[in-house]
């Protein structure tokens, strides 16, 4: 009896922590909705209130419908999606050869490859720039190279860890019965990866919708910015216009959001699956 | 490995396997060899090779080689200085404050218990929303005439008197900057943590609850000390993150307002570059960084592996 009473209060007490801890984390987010669906002469009221005495829709629809907000949405999606897919093959790659291949002087190699992860992605601007320059990629493609190889040293880092707890005896069979490399790789290693893949996919989708630093100097050409430099600009000129600012970045959310809803299932899993085992 | 032939005493299975994985080794390995080459590689020695020169964006051939002076230049200038104590500042506060939360909701969210999948994702969503825009949305939280936080701490919790203009002080300004990275950040560290918790076997909390181990002695002795991979990880991680902090502090200082004091270093890369168009000094502040990044990473694996042994 006295044992059930102390686990309902330890129970009672991490739910009433884990609220508490809830309103925290949410507060900002909920502050920017109905900000987002506040009119405009409310948006610097005292005292701020946290539900809106009036509500009106048009921030959303002067925030989608004004600066061609739809195809800079486009943009981000094509870059992003682009980014991850290629992100997703390469980086599989690598980690497969890592985890499942011999071949000279692997550990030096893949050592190098580490030193992406310690690399500020703010600090290669510079010469990418220059590169870019050169190859003519001041467009999408070079942001997607780009976001690509930002991603790969981690991403091949979390995979050989998956790959590496994919069975052996899998893979010999699949050789006995004549299957090549390729083969392995393909129909064996990845699909018994997938909550690994998750992690990947979540991670690199993310770096990519969000990326400003790099694409703020890539693109020049207006009609090729992704939302998170479009939102940055819109609010620069339209310093208080934050209800329409709020609009546009809650619609920027949403992929990231269905993204993150569709793989989270197998998120944790997945992490525990990567090279972070204890 | 050279061209020698392997020992005759070598089983037959491992000598073909060595032979034959050479071929699809390089297969899998190229087009990822091909991009890192190309924009990480490449660009870090080019960029080694910038941060020696005064260098000429136009006429690259026309740079004027000046040796160490960008480096000397930086590490005697206060604005650089000054970016230094901001970043590291910022750095060590998020880093701990986020490994000390993060491990406590990991610890929270742990055991089986309903609602823990809605929890989880509820504490995950600051971290899938964009740094571009939460940044932005904490600057007008924290606004200094009427933000929601001049009110809830002047008007409700009376604990201070007037308003305060946050973005106006060089060190105030950092508030914001800390308190959106730690409000970001937990999410992440606590998931980290979740996954480590799920490797130590739930048979040695048994064990130590038969000994009549408390919840803190079960915490401290089997909790901490098995989680150690995981917060080696974690510390190196959020270290370098937090070094290389950018766009919270270029959209809520503008890029160092007010007078240049509220710089990160990667801001001040960025002014200098972009702004100035002084691209060697530029890539001297980023090499600068980097070996710093770099050093502290190593000496954190250091400590933390001597701890663990």
């Amino acid at each position: 009896m006295g044992q059930k009473t102390q686990r309902n209060l330890t129970s009672l007490l991490r739910i009433s922590v884990l609220i508490l801890g809830l309103g925290v984390v949410l507060l900002p987010i909920w502050y920017m909705i109905i900000t987002s669906f506040k009119p405009q002469t409310m948006i610097f009221e005292l005292p701020p209130h946290l539900w809106p005495q009036t509500w009106t829709l048009k921030n959303y629809s002067a925030a989608l419908g004004k600066d061609h907000f739809g195809l800079y949405f486009m943009n981000s999606a094509k870059v992003a999606l682009l980014s991850t897919l290629l992100t997703v093959f390469i980086s599989s790659m690598l980690a497969f050869a890592f985890a499942r291949l011999d071949f000279p002087f692997k550990e030096p190699i893949f050592y190098i490859f580490l030193l992406g992860m310690m690399v500020p992605p703010v600090m290669l601007i510079i010469p990418q720039f220059l590169v870019a320059k050169w190859l003519s990629l001041f467009n999408h493609m070079g942001l997607i190279l780009v976001y690509t190889t930002m991603n790969i040293s981690m991403q091949t880092f979390l995979l050989r860890g998956v790959f590496e707890n994919v069975p052996i005896d899998l893979e010999e069979a699949a050789r006995i019965d004549g299957g090549g490399t390729w083969t392995i790789f393909w129909k064996i290693i990845l699909p018994l990866s997938l909550p690994g893949l998750s992690v990947v996919i979540i991670n690199t989708f993310l770096y990519s919708w969000e990326e400003f630093a790099w694409a703020n100097v890539a693109i020049k050409n207006a009609s090729q910015r992704t939302l998170p430099i479009a939102i940055a600009l819109f609010q620069s000129e339209h310093l208080t216009e934050w209800g329409q600012v709020f609009a546009a970045s809650l619609v920027a959310l949403v992929p990231v959001l269905i993204i993150f809803i569709i793989f989270q299932r197998h998120f944790v899993q997945g992490i525990s699956t990567t090279g972070l085992k204890g | 490995m050279g061209g020698e032939e392997p020992p005759t005493s070598l089983p037959e299975t491992m000598h073909t396997r060595r032979r034959s994985d050479l071929l699809p080794a390089l297969i899998f390995l190229l087009p990822g060899l091909v991009l890192f080459a190309l924009f990480f590689l490449g660009p870090m020695l080019y960029s080694l090779r910038i941060s020696f020169f005064e260098w000429k964006i136009v006429h690259p051939d026309q740079s004027v080689f000046v040796g160490f002076q960008n480096y000397q230049r930086a590490l005697s200038d206060p604005i650089f200085r000054r970016a230094i104590l901001n970043t590291l500042a910022y750095t060590v506060i998020t880093v701990s404050v986020k490994l000390f939360l993060g491990l406590g909701v990991a610890l929270l969210l742990n055991d089986a218990f309903r609602g823990r999948t809605f929890f989880r994702v509820a504490y995950y969503l600051p971290v899938i929303t964009s740094w571009v825009i939460v940044s932005l949305l904490f600057e007008y939280m924290f606004n200094g005439q009427a933000g929601l936080i001049n009110y809830f701490l002047k008007d409700i919790l009376h604990v201070i008197p007037k308003s305060i203009l946050w973005f106006a002080d060089p060190i105030l300004t950092l508030v914001p900057i800390v308190l959106l990275d730690i409000w970001k950040g937990i999410g992440w560290a606590a998931i980290i943590f979740l996954a480590g918790l799920q490797t130590i076997p739930a048979e040695l909390y048994e064990a130590a609850r038969v000994d009549g181990a408390s919840s803190w002695a079960q915490v401290r002795y089997i909790t901490w000390p098995l989680l150690a991979p995981t917060t080696s990880f974690l510390v190196v991680v959020l270290v370098i993150g937090g070094l290389n902090a950018y766009v919270p502090f270029q959209l809520m200082t503008n890029g160092g307002d007010p007078m240049d004091l509220t710089h990160s270093v990667l801001t001040l890369m960025y002014e200098a570059t972009f702004g100035k168009i002084d691209f060697g000094y530029g890539a001297a502040i980023s090499y600068l960084l980097t070996i710093f990044v770099f050093i502290v990473s190593i000496v954190e694996l250091r400590l933390m592996r001597q701890q663990a042994g």
